[in-house]
């Protein structure tokens, strides 16, 4: 594996970088595009990206694991969502799998996951999901100290030098994402779609599932978008478009009756290009991108262009930032709380 | 970053745009139903796990639109009896989900050079219908490498050599860098 935690002569260790795979052939692009490790899930409840036509069968993990494992890049397993009461099996099933194949760590989020993981299959390495939210270094070290966690993901509701701190006061690894979705800064606790849908983010693993989605143009063109019974976005002829979460969608509320306004969140994506000399420096060791949902050509296009950002800035070149605009939910990207706690 | 359809950075003069439509518009239904078949039988022989991901909706009807060509797409991806057929614009053809896009947008989405989600936040994909089914589509052919695009010009039998060639003309006329993240 090339991802060796020394520091190179500009004092930067070189992070990992992270990155998305919904299908097998995601994860050969990621690799190939020069990913350090790729992180998927099964294709079921157990994880956070639980799409239809997404994701890996036991015979998929394997194949995807040797492919990795030939090319020095490492694969995570996401098994991060909360099991219901009496439905615990799906989850062990998951992590037994794991075990047994070999994956080079298993992202998880609920504590009954963590430690059934810890208790039965101690060799295999826990990180832990942003899904568990775990923002302060008492909760960060409480998950090390109990299940042996060796990384945590940090929820996207820090700013880098909140970041800094917390590095300084954990034993584990720091893992942040840099570039893709971002919705709203409640990781693992938002119940939005739950309301809508009836069906959970957290433990079915789908945010705005889409058999409760509706895209419906109206006489005008404009673009209607429907989550079960509730409209939450109408765009108009050629105005960008974002995902169909409750967390991005437009309301009349208050003052702001005569027209719609983003009480949430802005369709936006997260792109931290700017600040990864920053998060370095801060301790972050392993870089994520979003977005297992998206196409080879997403995956493809930001590993390559983080590939290269990274490299640039280890040789002590300037970072060739490639522009992924194109890539960004209406075509918006945002430092979101990484600059500041005020970014709306 | 890609290109547009409005940017003026697009490389295809105006009028050029409709060269499928251009191309294909002569050619009667009855003439290109038969390889329609064929490319479906074909697909579906070459790519199994394709259609084992599509197998929540075997029966569910998508209605592909490249909407710069004279007729739409019916498909029923049933890996036993794959159905694939044409018909012209004015006909109301009954489907369970659309997906509308212009035909190179379509084909390079399918062969992996171009983002589904992209196209959608900046209009130039359309969809209706059975969001799960377009979802599940879009899903399982992102999951072919190798060039379906092959595949399927390989279910033309003695006319893959002419289509190739046509199809690679409409990409050079076209220009290369249309979908450049």
């Amino acid at each position: 594996m090339n991802t060796e935690n020394e520091a190179n002569d500009g004092g930067y260790v070189r992070p990992e970088l992270v990155c998305p795979a919904g299908t097998p052939a995601g994860l050969r692009t990621a690799v190939d595009a020069g990913a350090d490790a790729v992180y998927c899930g099964f294709r079921n409840a157990t994880n956070a990206r639980n799409f239809p036509g997404l994701n890996f069968s036991v015979n998929e993990l394997t194949d995807a694991i040797a492919y990795a494992h030939e090319r020095n890049a490492k694969v995570l397993l996401a098994v991060n969502t909360f099991p219901p009461a009496g439905r615990f099996e799906l989850w062990r099933e998951a992590i037994d799998t794991a075990a047994r194949l070999g994956v080079d760590a298993v992202i998880v989020a609920d504590m009954g996951v963590a430690d059934y993981a810890a208790q039965t299959h101690p060799q295999l390495r826990l990180h832990l999901s942003v899904q568990a939210g775990a923002s302060s270094p008492e909760a960060i070290r409480f998950y090390c100290k109990e299940f042996g966690i060796k990384r945590v993901v940090l929820p996207r509701m820090l700013t880098v030098e909140e970041i800094a701190g917390i590095h300084g006061q954990i034993d584990c690894e720091v893992e942040a994402f840099i570039f893709g979705n971002i919705g709203m800064m409640a990781e693992g606790r938002c119940s939005l779609t739950n309301y809508a849908t009836g069906i959970s983010t957290n433990m079915d693993g789908v945010c705005s599932p889409a058999e409760s989605v509706r895209y419906e143009e109206d006489a005008e063109r404009n673009l209607n978008i429907k989550l079960d019974r509730f409209t939450i976005d109408r765009f108009a002829p050629g105005e960008k478009a974002g995902y169909p979460t409750i967390c991005k969608g437009r309301y009349l509320c208050g003052v702001r009756e005569q027209q719609g306004y983003y009480a949430f969140e802005e369709p936006v994506s997260l792109n931290l290009s700017a600040l990864l000399p920053k998060l370095m420096r801060a301790g972050v060791t392993a870089f994520k991108i979003e977005g297992r949902q998206r196409s080879r050509a997403y995956v493809k296009a930001a590993v390559s262009a983080f590939r290269k950002a990274v490299d640039d800035i280890l040789d002590g070149r300037d970072p060739g930032l490639t522009s992924l605009l194109a890539l960004t939910e209406g075509s918006k990207e945002t430092e979101g709380a990484f600059r500041s706690k005020l970014w709306r | 970053m890609a290109v547009s359809r409005t940017d003026p950075g697009w490389p295809l003069p105006q009028g050029l745009q409709d060269l499928p439509r251009w191309l294909i518009a002569p050619v009667p239904l009855f003439l290109l139903q038969p390889i329609l078949t064929r490319i479906a039988t074909h697909v579906a022989q070459s790519h199994p796990g394709l259609f084992e991901r599509l197998e929540a909706h075997t029966h569910t009807r998508f209605l592909i639109d490249p909407v710069d060509l004279p007729f739409v797409l019916l498909l029923r991806p049933d890996a036993n009896r794959p159905h694939l057929k044409a018909y012209r614009r004015h006909e109301r053809v009954r489907h369970d989900a659309c997906i509308a896009g212009t035909f190179f947008d379509l084909l390079d989405m399918i062969e992996g050079n171009a983002d589904g989600d992209a196209l959608f936040f900046t209009r130039d994909l359309r969809v209706t219908g059975n969001t799960q089914a377009v979802v599940t589509l879009r899903n399982a052919l992102d999951d072919l490498e190798g060039n379906l695009v092959e595949t399927i010009l390989g279910g033309l039998g003695p006319l893959q050599g002419p289509a190739s060639l046509a199809l690679s003309a409409m990409r050079t006329i076209r220009g290369s860098r249309r979908h450049e993240y």
